[in-house]
């Protein structure tokens, strides 16, 4: 997974609420056995007309947020399936950090997994970051781990919260797994305990 | 010792460590394993030259993917077939029982943990999607993962977590005749939002809710992430334990009365507190019909579409307006007045033996209407099977409904189940999202009863008074 310390991007608005994750990549992407490639699969059928041509107006398809890397949205963000080609999606089209008032809890977890950081900022803020790039061609904004806070071109700086420890992962880079190895005795004296406590746990799945 | 909930006694026994700021290394008892979500999980093991350290709690089938007809023939899509032969090769290599698609044993992995007794009381159980809420109905913690979780899983046994916070939904009083748990918990959701229970997990209490079947519990716990929880659970009682019993994988013997003396102690103690609490009553719920794209976008049969004029949150109105717009409805509809194209009955919120009975015993003597295509897709191998002993294919097909292969199917739509654009759909499944069952295709979320009346009838009816 890719550290995340400081991103300085270009801002891509999607002002919907409750974005679930069959918007974000429908089911016929996920038969695929890959992480990547799924680029071609991300919001599919909201960038189509109902004739199946390209839509000009959906905001992936305007070239001025082609390039962007963080996508700014509404409440409730990732609401739905678990899958987990949602944030791979949206990394593979080039997206490192989401700013919303609110995400849903399996894919707001999911993110952190890939290296992408969820930033929940306040709706008053949100609203003006939707304000602020409307107005601004090529609109960027900071994002700054460390220091916990997204700035703004005209030098505003909003603060947010992030659990500790994903906080250290996600800047490190960390590998989850490798991290919950290196309690591997203490697993197995837990499996030790419980297996006396509660044998019925542990019969075999045949 | 303190007055515990159900949520806090399951999650202490489960605790490996503890960090000061709270991150917490839960331990998994059992894992769900399908192939959507699994072959990255798999890779990333070989790559890291990783082993599963229990494969033996884990349980694998396909489901996502699998073709509900004949299944005698190959799979036309090659993609298809290549995912699920992933799966099985996978559970080759790393040694993991699978229920392969040609088991009797095979079907939805919500259906298939309990029909086993692999789903037990006081368990922490996950699965790669977000309706492994429904095995909380025995009184577990269970909740969706992605991915790279059930990479975490496999290798370690484990997850890293972060205590959430516990709300109880207390529904009491009797619901009214022919209303079941569906319809509980679409009026739950509408009451709380879609992200009301977001961060939370839930229990569910009260008389209504003991008064369910295991399968009602499973249907209600089902939908729990659609409220935004990620796990929801009824503690467990002489029902879940009677459901258990003589189980394939259910404890036995000696082992059997220790683990029912255990589980006895899972419920929430008296003066135990929770984060939130939001009351029901079961009286006021009337059979439920969604509207909209968002499952919380529900009302009762007797309602009508709302009017987003009517609204005052900006947000609020342009999310309705949207979705009425999809949905190709008109503020102020009668709900009873809109005509349907399509019958699903199935999914892991409701494809069970019970919802099958109910359904045939509707549909017996009468026939589907003319301009409707109507399916019923057992939600295992096994659900079909008894299905079919009792009669129930007979009294689907001649009333004109078709009868499949046990899978996902018609619910996302991955396989060749799929709607096509503009058709209108009657789904006992979870999920109307835009485009959930086929792109353009539009889903109003109800019970199995209410999917029934709606196919006979050719439009949705108050199944309360339908004759």
């Amino acid at each position: 997974m890719d550290a995340f310390t400081t991103l300085t991007g270009l801002v891509a608005p999607l002002d919907r609420l409750n974005v679930d994750t069959d918007q974000i990549i429908p089911k016929q992407f996920l038969k695929t056995i890959k992480r990547t490639g799924l680029r071609e699969g991300l919001f599919y059928d909201w960038r189509r007309r109902k004739d199946g041509s390209q839509d000009p107006e959906f905001f992936l398809n305007q070239p001025r947020y082609r390039q962007a890397s963080i996508l700014l949205t509404r409440d409730n963000f990732g609401c739905g399936s678990s899958r987990e080609h949602a944030p791979w999606a949206l990394l593979d089209q080039g997206f490192r950090c989401i700013l919303a008032p609110s995400f849903a809890d399996i894919f707001y977890n999911n993110c952190f997994q890939n290296g992408i950081l969820p930033v929940v900022l306040k709706a008053a803020e949100i609203q003006a970051l939707f304000e602020g790039v409307a107005a601004h061609d090529g609109y960027t904004l900071t994002v700054d781990l460390a220091a916990q806070q997204v700035n703004t071109p005209k030098g505003m700086a909003y603060h947010f919260d992030i659990d500790p420890f994903r906080k250290d992962c996600l800047y490190r880079g960390l590998d989850a797994i490798g991290l919950t190895l290196q309690h591997a005795a203490q697993i197995g004296e837990y499996e030790q305990r419980r297996r006396t406590q509660a044998p019925w746990l542990f019969q075999d799945v045949r | 010792m303190a007055a515990q909930t159900l949520f806090e006694k399951i999650w202490n026994d489960h605790v490996v460590r503890a960090e000061p700021d709270g991150t917490t290394l839960l331990y998994i008892d059992r894992h769900l394993v399908h192939e959507v979500t699994s072959p990255q999980a798999f890779e990333g093991l070989t790559v890291a030259g990783r082993t599963p350290r229990r494969s033996a709690a884990a349980l694998a089938v396909p489901d996502h993917n699998v073709p509900t007809t004949d299944r005698r023939v190959a799979i036309a899509d090659p993609v298809s077939a290549k995912q699920i032969q992933t799966l099985d090769d996978n559970c080759k290599t790393f040694g993991i029982t699978l229920f392969g698609m040609n088991d009797i044993r095979q079907g939805v992995v919500h259906v298939i943990g309990p029909e086993q007794g692999f789903t037990l009381p006081g368990m922490t159980i996950v699965c790669g999607d977000s309706h492994t809420s429904t095995h909380g109905a025995f009184g577990a913690l269970a909740f969706g993962i992605g991915t790279s979780e059930v990479e975490h899983v496999l290798a370690t046994q484990c997850l890293v977590q972060k205590r959430p916070k516990t709300m109880e939904v207390r529904v009491d009083g009797q619901l009214s005749p022919r209303c079941s748990a569906k319809d509980i918990i679409l009026a739950i959701i509408g009451k709380i939002g879609t992200a009301g229970g977001t961060g939370y997990v839930i229990e569910y209490t009260g008389s209504a809710i003991r008064a369910l079947s295991m399968e009602g519990r499973m249907t209600l716990c089902n939908m729990s992430i659609e409220g935004g929880a990620r796990a929801g659970m009824v503690a467990p009682d002489e029902t879940t334990f009677n459901y258990i019993k003589g189980r394939p994988m259910a404890p036995k013997g000696a082992l059997w009365d220790q683990a029912v003396a255990a589980w006895r102690n899972l419920h929430t103690d008296a003066g135990a507190k929770y984060d939130a609490v939001v009351e029901l009553r079961a009286e006021t719920i009337a059979p439920q019909v969604t509207w909209g794209t968002s499952p919380g976008m529900v009302t009762g049969v007797d309602g009508t579409v709302p009017d987003p004029r009517s609204m005052s949150d900006d947000k609020l109105r342009q999310a309705t307006e949207r979705a009425i717009e999809y949905m190709a409805l008109k503020p102020g509809m009668p709900i009873r007045d809109i005509k349907i194209d399509k019958v699903f009955i199935g999914s892991c919120t409701n494809s069970r033996i019970e919802d099958l009975r109910l359904a045939a015993s509707f549909a017996k003597g009468k026939k589907v209407a003319g301009s409707v295509h109507a399916m019923v897709v057992p939600g295992s191998g096994l659900v079909k099977q008894q299905a079919e002993q009792e009669g129930l294919d007979r009294i689907f097909k001649e009333s004109g409904f078709e009868w499949r292969e046990a899978g996902c199917s018609m619910c996302l739509a991955m396989n060749a189940d799929v709607l096509q654009p503009g058709e209108r759909c009657a789904s006992t499944s979870n999920r109307n999202f835009e485009g959930r069952q086929g792109a353009g295709g539009r889903t109003h979320l109800v019970s199995p009863a209410m999917a029934v009346a709606a196919a006979i009838e050719g439009h949705f009816v108050d199944i309360r008074q339908w004759s």
